[in-house]
């Protein structure tokens, strides 16, 4: 689940709360946003990938809270792993013309 | 294709939140509203008129709003959360069944056919392919970017999700759709006669909406039981109850018993790397089936092992049978199924890890709202039905349509459903808007009883899952487990039908359970129904398929289940 909106790292633009399909941000006045429902998060990582800044860190854990430090994902060099797997970059899509899933299903068979 | 324009709505004051096609807004009040008091943050009901409003934004929603506003239509689309990542499809990398044209066609659609226990009908499958390849083609014109084979053509059947979602928003805004996010519809609305829109509310601002229009089209995606899967945080069967309560049928809801593996404790059921898994118990011993021989490929029959190994105790899986070539290919066509292990420390080619099967009631089973007609009608006038939201037996039977068949079926349903609405709409155009509507929706919003205030959404939805969940319960089936559970939720929807009720943004929970409390009471009532075994409906006490249930059972009734049946066509099986 979600565990970490990195107040350091945020340029407060509300994306994360726009695009969040289960509604758990809630945008702060002048602040960075809170994560306000986390029970509800459904652990798809699609908030990483749209944050323009990196600024979001979603635990593996998909079930209750996985307690871990902004030091620690900042160290591990976690912020924003998803999107470079991707190919997504300040929160822009991109990547998919280098997918090489037809070859995965290909060997599958 | 030149097509007669819709009429414009007379009366009515205008006011255009979006270049494009012009929709109406206008006051509970019947005052002109302007376009600053729509976005306005206060409690004020929204009021929309439209000719179609389609409920749900994955993709089968994102093609029906974009063949109707092709055709010309003014359209809605509300989405429970935001169309772009919402869904199943959203956060994952979704292989389609993709069979270009030719005359290879008609054997590609009869090989899939022998798998599906036979109760898919080849002549839907056969348009859905023509259909699914058209609007590929389309998807490349448009600007998706596909990847290349080594022989330089472009590769089509993969689409990957995030990507393909925020394409097609892009989409979707483009041809004039008014999308509203975090907009959860509630219930539907009728006039007696049709279906006259729906009404909801929006989560983010707290306040009520209401769409007038002249058709709607579901595509609210299956029921997924609350589990912790990809995509599945809105996924409550919804869909079925507002269609339910509107008075069309179910049908297949016994095939419920489809599970992929994952990750212990995430939510990251995508079963393709298990293609190259072999499996081991909590003491490091090798998985051995029947036979004596080492459980490896998780993702064929192999599965039924796994899944009796997982109700004794733990089970752990490493990837040790996929070359390095593989694995990189892993590592970039499918990074999501890395995000957990790479979180955790973990070398899934190297290391054991824990694995689960993830239960995925409808989404990846096949059960949904019946069709009754060739552009997606229910047979409840106005109301049409798309992707998972429908019933998918006709292309994938009593098997899952999971990795190819579904997302094929979200593309050509959504885009038929899309013109089926916007067709109606034209025709009733005439009559519509000036008839009084009523509500439709019952259970979670209007108790028969006394409004209870102990009884929590959360607690019933544990109840259901305890039912429907268990792979002891329902990957494994039998008649008088199948009938405890099935009392169980009777007395479970009694609670929710008499005594359950919330008010403003919690009426979208309280409707969440609900519907799934109904969807899991129908998926009971057809498996007991079907005195067989078929496909992922597996009953221990009815070992082996039985000729006399090649049908379909079709449930329907929201306070009385009533189960009937359906033959297949001949000619549907036949050629
Ligand atoms: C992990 C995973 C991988 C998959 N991979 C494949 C694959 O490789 N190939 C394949 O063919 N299929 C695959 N599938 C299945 C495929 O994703 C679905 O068939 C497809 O997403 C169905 O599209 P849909 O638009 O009907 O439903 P969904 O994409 O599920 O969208 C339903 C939408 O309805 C909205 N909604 C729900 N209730 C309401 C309400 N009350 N009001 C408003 N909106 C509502 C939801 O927010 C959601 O946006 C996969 C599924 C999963 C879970
Ligand atoms: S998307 Fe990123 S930068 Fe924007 S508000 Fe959310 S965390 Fe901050
Ligand atoms: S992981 Fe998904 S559900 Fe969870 S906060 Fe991010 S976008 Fe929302």
């Amino acid at each position: 689940m979600i565990e970490i909106v990195s107040a350091s790292r945020c340029i407060e633009c509300d994306i994360c709360v726009k695009v969040c399909p289960a509604n758990v941000f809630d945008a702060v006045p002048d602040s960075a946003p809170i994560i306000a429902r986390q029970d509800d998060c459904q652990t798809c990582y699609l908030c990483e990938i749209y944050c323009p800044v990196d600024a979001l860190y979603v635990a593996h854990r998909a079930e209750g809270h996985f307690p871990i430090t902004e030091a620690e994902v900042e160290e591990r060099n976690l912020f924003g792993s998803y999107a470079r797997a991707l190919g997504w970059k300040r929160g822009k899509a991109g990547g998919t013309e280098h997918d090489p899933t037809h070859r995965i299903r290909v060997a599958a068979v | 294709m030149s097509r007669p324009p819709f009429p414009t709505l007379p009366e009515k004051s205008e006011t255009t939140v979006r270049p494009g096609k012009g929709l109406t807004f206008w006051p509970i009040t019947g005052e002109r509203m302007s376009s600053d008091r729509v976005k306005s943050t206060g409690n004020d009901p929204l009021h929309l008129q439209a000719d179609v409003l389609v409920l749900g934004g994955g993709p089968s929603g994102a093609w029906a709003a974009l063949a109707a506003a092709e055709d010309g239509a003014r359209v809605v689309l509300a989405d429970k959360g935001y169309l772009g990542t919402s869904g199943a499809t959203a956060p994952s990398n979704t292989g389609t069944w993709c069979v270009p044209p030719g005359e290879n066609r008609g054997q590609a659609v009869e090989r899939r056919w022998q798998r599906t226990g036979g109760l898919a009908d080849q002549r839907w499958m056969l348009r859905c392919v023509d259909q699914a390849y058209e609007n590929l083609v389309k998807l490349s014109e448009w600007g998706y970017l596909f990847p290349h084979e080594d022989d330089g053509r472009l590769y089509i059947a993969n689409l990957r999700g995030p990507d393909y979602m925020r394409f097609m928003r892009r989409r979707v805004l483009k041809a004039g759709v008014t999308v509203l996010d975090h907009h959860p519809a509630l219930e539907l609305l009728s006039n007696g006669d049709a279906i006259t829109g729906a009404s909801g509310v929006d989560r983010q601002r707290n306040r009520d909406w209401s769409v007038e229009a002249k058709a709607v089209v579901l595509a609210t995606g299956g029921c997924a039981f609350h589990e912790r899967i990809l995509g599945a945080t809105g996924l409550t069967g919804d869909g079925y109850l507002m269609a339910a309560e509107a008075g069309a049928h179910l049908s297949g809801m016994e095939f419920t018993g489809k599970y992929t593996l994952a990750p212990y404790e995430t939510s990251l059921n995508k079963g393709l790397p298990y293609r190259w898994a072999t499996f081991y118990r909590e003491d490091g011993s090798p998985l051995l089936d029947a036979n004596g021989e080492q459980v490896s490929n998780g993702i064929g029959e192999r599965e039924k092992d796994i899944a009796k190994a997982l109700i004794d105790g733990p089970v752990f899986a490493r990837l040790d049978h996929a070359e390095p070539a593989l694995q990189d290919w892993l590592r970039r066509g499918q990074p999501n199924c890395f995000v957990p292990h790479d979180r955790a420390g973990i070398d899934p080619f190297k290391d054991l890890f824990r694995i689960t099967l993830r239960a995925e009631g409808t989404v990846r089973g096949t059960g949904g709202i019946m069709l009754a007609t060739v552009d997606c009608g229910t047979g409840v006038p106005g109301l049409y039905v798309a992707g998972d939201a429908a019933s998918r037996e006709n292309m994938t039977g009593a098997v899952s349509g999971g990795g190819a068949v579904n997302s094929s079926w979200a593309i050509a349903s959504g885009w038929w459903s899309g013109k089926g609405a916007s067709t109606y709409a034209r025709k009733s155009a005439r009559k519509a808007f000036r008839s009084i509507s009523k509500p439709l929706g019952e259970a979670g919003l209007r108790p028969a009883g006394n409004a209870r205030a102990d009884l929590r959404t959360a607690q019933i939805i544990e109840a259901v899952r305890a039912e429907v969940i268990p792979l002891e319960k329902n990957y494994f089936r039998d008649g008088t487990t199948l009938h405890t559970s099935s009392e169980r939720l009777e007395s479970l929807w009694n609670d929710v039908r008499q005594h359950l009720h919330t008010e403003g943004v919690d009426r979208v929970r309280s409707r969440e359970a609900a519907s799934i409390t109904a969807s899991a009471r129908w998926s009971l009532a057809s498996a007991l129904a079907r005195s067989e075994s078929r496909g992922m409906h597996r009953r221990a006490d009815r070992p082996g398929s039985d000729p006399a249930f090649a049908r379909r059972i079709l449930v329907s009734g929201v306070d009385a289940v009533r189960i009937g049946e359906a033959q297949i066509s001949r000619e549907g099986i036949a050629s």
